[in-house]
């Protein structure tokens, strides 16, 4: 049960880094690898200010805000220097090893001492529900775990509803309007340059943000902690398009959370039943390999099938 | 009113891919004119279009826009004076986006996009109306995707995205060359009921001496990067498809006789 509890909690974390996912790649088609380094910046910074007493409401802030520079940075990169966004990203995200490095001063801070926003809503659960285990269905569960399923589930649907909100303004419109037809955007006068910025900016803060909520969770920020996680995201993205399908944008966005949630859940499952952990980033990869791959596979299969009939 | 002096613009200079697209276009378009643009394939009539627009800085010149010097403004900027058609039709709306979504980008063309509601009650119920009296069923299909629509019914969306806040210039960029004859005839129809109703100073790139006779009070004649021929008024309305013909004719003769001119020189003295 704890398990399970465990990696609800995890993939819903993590949804965040879904929704940061799905505005570079399904919005502005960039495959934005600054993810990567940006994930581990929100941690790195979130980490550095927990262990200083910095109130967590603020050092997750700033996390956030440090994934927004970053993204920021690799928007401008591509934009204003014309360099490939993918070569853009890849500069920042290796400029950002050693950024992080910087930050947290070694590779590896543990949180376990510090107060966080897990800590906080730990206690606030055990002072709520006056136990140390609550009953839920018939399972006994720890209420400091409960209450971090609640914390994150929060988080999840405030960043949803936030984004969802965002992306039906007059300035969200035409940001979606960017990664659709950049000719006619400009055409009616945005200036698409500012806004591909803005929004890698918006998705690496989301990004940043997840990776500090993560670093509480887990006790502790690491250097190595965003190896991979551009692919985790398009994991969970593709997961969420095959569940609620793209036609309208709250069920896409609910899609990344609920993507993020299940393939969090199955990574979970698998290692259970015996999955070398190490193997984990290879089997990753080939899912999105195959996930990108195989709807156009069988789209040609299907076409030869209705010539030859 | 527009003006243009003496624009320029060679792309991939010197390398042999050199095309000298704008050699020195000398043009002023009176407030409310509508002039038509006609010339062969690289005669340059798209490309006075784009320099206009902004689409890429000339290389030489300066072009004036109601009364200011936009020759520097990037493309966005000058949105807020020119709408725009494109001869694509997929180049002028978003297709994944519903048709509300789109007009309410063209609603806050050349304007600051702030973080009001995009679909407010405030435009639909004009939007509405404006859509309705197209005629084609679109009033209430719009939520559904713009890419779903056919080239006719987009085009038509598109104009009226470009014209909804009345812009100082308009261009239509052989707006119906990727249309099938009878939607062509619809948006030409749309077109002139726009320009007529909103007075709007207007250049239209075409292909077609038909439209070129039947639409505008100026045709303009392009070869080989500069305005060749400048008809207007009686002169203009006098005219019939077959005259453009012939004056195309003409210039091809007058090319042909420098190419075996100097087909002759190189011989000579080469």
């Amino acid at each position: 049960m704890t398990l399970l509890l465990g990696a609800l909690t995890i993939g819903l974390i993590l949804s965040l880094l879904a929704m940061g996912v799905f505005i570079s790649f399904r919005i502005f088609e960039i495959p934005d690898i600054t993810t990567d380094g940006s994930i581990t910046l929100g941690a790195s910074i979130c980490a550095v200010l927990l262990i200083h007493h910095v109130n967590p409401f603020l050092a997750t802030g700033a996390g956030a805000v440090g994934g927004a520079m970053a993204g920021a940075t690799t928007g401008i990169i591509h934009t204003k220097f014309k360099i490939n966004a993918l070569l853009a990203g890849i500069l920042v995200m290796t400029a950002l090893y050693s950024v992080n490095l910087h930050v947290m001063g070694r590779s590896n801070i543990p949180l376990m001492q510090a107060s966080t926003l897990n800590s906080h809503a730990e206690e606030l659960g055990a002072k709520l529900l006056q136990a140390q285990t609550i009953n839920v269905l018939g399972w006994t569960v720890a209420s400091a775990d409960a209450a971090l399923l609640v914390l994150a589930a929060a988080c999840a649907a405030i960043a949803g509803l936030v984004l969802y909100l965002f992306f039906r303004t007059n300035i969200g419109t035409a940001m979606r309007a960017t990664g659709d037809n950049a000719q006619m955007v400009r055409a009616l006068g945005a200036n698409v340059d500012g806004y591909i910025i803005m929004g890698l900016a918006l998705s690496n803060s989301l990004v940043a943000l997840s990776g500090a909520l993560l670093a509480q969770y887990q006790g502790f920020a690491d250097a190595q902690m965003g190896i991979g996680m551009i692919v985790w995201g398009l994991a969970s993205v593709i997961i969420g398009e095959a569940l609620t399908g793209s036609r309208t944008l709250g069920l896409t966005i609910m899609g990344a959370i609920m993507g993020s949630v299940l393939f969090r859940l199955l990574v979970a499952t698998a290692l259970r039943w015996g999955l070398n952990p190490n193997d984990l980033k290879l089997i990753t990869a080939f899912f999105v390999f195959a996930a990108l791959v195989l709807p156009g596979f069988f789209a040609r299969l299907n076409r030869k099938k209705a010539a030859t009939a | 009113m527009l003006k243009l002096k003496g624009l320029h613009k060679t792309f991939n200079p010197g390398t042999v891919n050199e095309v000298r697209a704008l050699q020195g276009v000398d043009l002023t378009i009176e407030e409310g004119s509508f002039v038509v643009v006609l010339g062969m394939n690289g005669s340059g009539k798209s490309t006075l279009l784009n320099a206009v627009a902004g689409s890429f800085f000339v290389d030489e010149g300066r072009i004036e826009l109601a009364g200011i010097d936009v020759t520097g403004w990037p493309e966005h900027r000058r949105a807020k004076l020119i709408g725009r058609v494109f001869q694509n039709p997929f180049s002028g709306t978003a297709p994944s986006m519903s048709i509300a979504e789109n007009f309410a980008l063209a609603t806050h063309r050349g304007k600051p996009r702030g973080l009001g509601w995009a679909l407010s009650p405030k435009l639909m119920g004009p939007l509405r109306d404006r859509i309705a009296s197209l005629k084609m069923g679109l009033e209430n299909r719009l939520d559904n995707a713009i890419g779903s629509l056919s080239g006719g019914q987009r085009q038509a969306l598109t104009l009226l995205m470009a014209s909804w806040l009345k812009p100082s210039l308009l261009l239509l960029d052989e707006h119906t060359a990727a249309l099938d004859p009878k939607s062509a005839e619809q948006v030409i129809a749309l077109t002139s009921e726009v320009i007529q109703r909103d007075r709007l100073t207007t250049l239209m790139v075409t292909h077609s001496m038909h439209q070129a006779v039947s639409l505008g009070d100026r045709i303009i004649m392009m070869n080989k990067g500069r305005i060749f021929h400048d008809f207007r008024g009686a002169e203009k309305r006098q005219f019939r498809p077959e005259d453009l013909v012939d004056r195309f004719e003409e210039i091809r003769r007058r090319e042909q006789l420098d190419e075996t001119a100097a087909d002759l020189l190189r011989r000579t003295y080469v």
